[in-house]
């Protein structure tokens, strides 16, 4: 694969500076809600400022360029080591140039390595399937939003949640409830019903792949997360918590299936910096495709 | 909109109330989890932080033929300070603290006592801040790390709300006792 550490340089430098297309419509349809002269009002404002600004300097919308999470479908024969080594490239170019924060601490030394590589980092995802292209996903997700993420264990009395979908959408609420603004709302969610505790928070980072106007094939599920998007722009907790309509931009749920003894819900908080992109590569390595 | 311009008077910030829009201008000054620590812990400030803000924020910066050039710095979250800054407030005498997500009770009533206030910058907006700040006036503490040193920036009409005022008033726990009440009507 020619170019590859070149590409995923590219990739890096726009999942951190452009929101994808349909995340930027969706932010800016919600700030037309807010209240002229509201506290909300000046808080979307100033985001929508922001991605656009980003956009024409190139440089990181966010400044926490968080967490980097690849996932890579990939066909037979693909070369994984390869790949990594790119990726670890690409992203220690990338932090030199600044589309990336110095952003990964040694956890028992407390010492930055200054590259954003180590163990754990960059975090990447493979999977294999029939096809003769490599489909390369980016998410780069805040520590911010990671921090305000959930898993709660039902039946859960606190919140007085069964093992059943009314469980389900009582613990997602409350999430949004407890998170009020610390995520940087208006935020998305990625959520998982079932799993373990890996398996779940790992396929609630995965809804987060989905377009803001996928539909879930699932009508359960995808009623539940119609009713979550209302019922909790109902709540009020606005744009950074100031109050106001936009507290939940979008929310996308996944099922896996459970032990009898468990049933988590895994709740992935993302801020309205949804930064996420990808691309298709043939098997020459060239990309032909952008899929957001 | 308030033009909230240095120095940072007791009475200029005693007169802002929750909810106010502000543009700051002057100097602020960067620090996170290890500033905050360090500074609970009796380390002593490498700058003079009396009547000073304090600017929760990780910036990226980088050096360009020998310049600092910020790139992005838009705040962090706020809470994670919250066992030092009430502390750290009146000890250096704080006129604001900067940040997203909003603080607790102790910071809330050491705001009171001092005559401080947190301004809520829109987390995120790393661009449109990086854009406000006019000069990188100095770097400490850099053994922290680039994101966690203490950074000397000069700003120019930095957009904030006061979420916390000097009164006892803060928005955050009013908007989560009503989205509680709210969320009660919904489950």
């Amino acid at each position: 694969m020619r170019n590859l550490k070149a590409n995923l340089l590219e990739l890096i430098r726009r999942t951190s500076a452009e929101l994808p297309d349909d995340v930027v419509q969706t932010v800016a349809r919600y700030a037309k809600q807010e209240q002229e002269g509201s506290n909300a009002q000046y808080a979307m404002n100033i985001i929508v400022k922001n991605i656009d600004m980003a956009k024409v300097k190139s440089a990181p919308l966010c400044q926490d360029t968080g967490s980097i999470l690849f996932f890579v479908r990939s066909p037979k024969g693909f070369d994984q080591f390869a790949f990594e080594k790119a990726a670890a490239d690409a992203v220690a170019e990338a932090t030199a140039k600044g589309y990336l924060r110095q952003n990964s601490v040694d956890s028992v030394t407390g010492k930055n390595t200054g590259n954003n590589l180590g163990p754990g980092s960059p975090s990447i995802h493979f999977h294999q399937h029939r096809g003769t292209r490599a489909d390369v996903r980016l998410i780069l997700k805040g520590g911010g939003c990671e921090n305000v993420g959930a898993q709660y264990s039902l039946p859960d009395t606190r919140i007085n949640a069964n093992r059943d979908l009314d469980g389900v959408r009582k613990a997602i609420l409350d999430a949004v409830l407890q998170a009020q603004g610390k995520g940087c709302g208006p935020g998305i969610l990625g959520v998982c019903i079932g799993g373990d505790r890996a398996t779940g928070y790992l396929h609630s980072k995965e809804q987060l792949l989905r377009t803001m106007d996928d539909v879930n094939p699932n009508p359960a599920l995808a009623a539940l997360e119609k009713d979550i998007v209302v019922s909790a722009n109902k709540m009020g907790i606005g744009p950074m918590g100031f109050g106001g309509a936009s507290t939940l931009l979008g929310c996308k749920i996944g099922a896996l299936n459970r032990l009898p003894a468990s049933y988590f819900v895994s709740i992935s908080y993302m801020c309205w910096a949804y930064r996420r992109q990808g691309f298709v590569l043939n098997d020459s390595g060239k990309i032909v495709e952008w899929l957001y | 909109m308030i033009q909230l311009i240095q120095p940072y008077t007791e009475e200029k910030i005693r007169a802002l109330k929750m909810g106010d829009m502000v543009h700051v201008s002057g100097m602020v000054y960067t620090g996170r989890d290890a500033v905050h620590k360090f500074l609970h812990e009796g380390g002593k400030p490498p700058v003079d932080l009396t009547n000073q803000m304090i600017y929760h924020c990780g910036p990226v910066v980088i050096k360009e033929k020998g310049k600092w050039v910020v790139k992005a710095a838009g705040p962090t979250t706020s809470s994670r300070e919250e066992p030092y800054q009430g502390h750290i407030i009146e000890k250096f005498n704080l006129r604001a603290v900067i940040g997203k997500g909003g603080m607790g009770a102790k910071t809330l009533e050491a705001c009171k006592k001092v005559g401080c206030v947190y301004l809520h910058a829109i987390g995120g907006a790393a661009q449109v801040l990086a854009e406000c700040v006019t000069g990188v006036e100095g770097v400490y503490l850099e053994e922290f790390g680039s994101p966690e040193a203490i950074w000397a920036f000069r700003v120019k009409d930095f957009p904030a709300v006061v979420t916390m005022d000097s009164h006892g008033n803060s928005l955050h726990a009013a908007v989560l006792e009503q989205s509680k009440e709210r969320l009660k009507q919904l489950v």
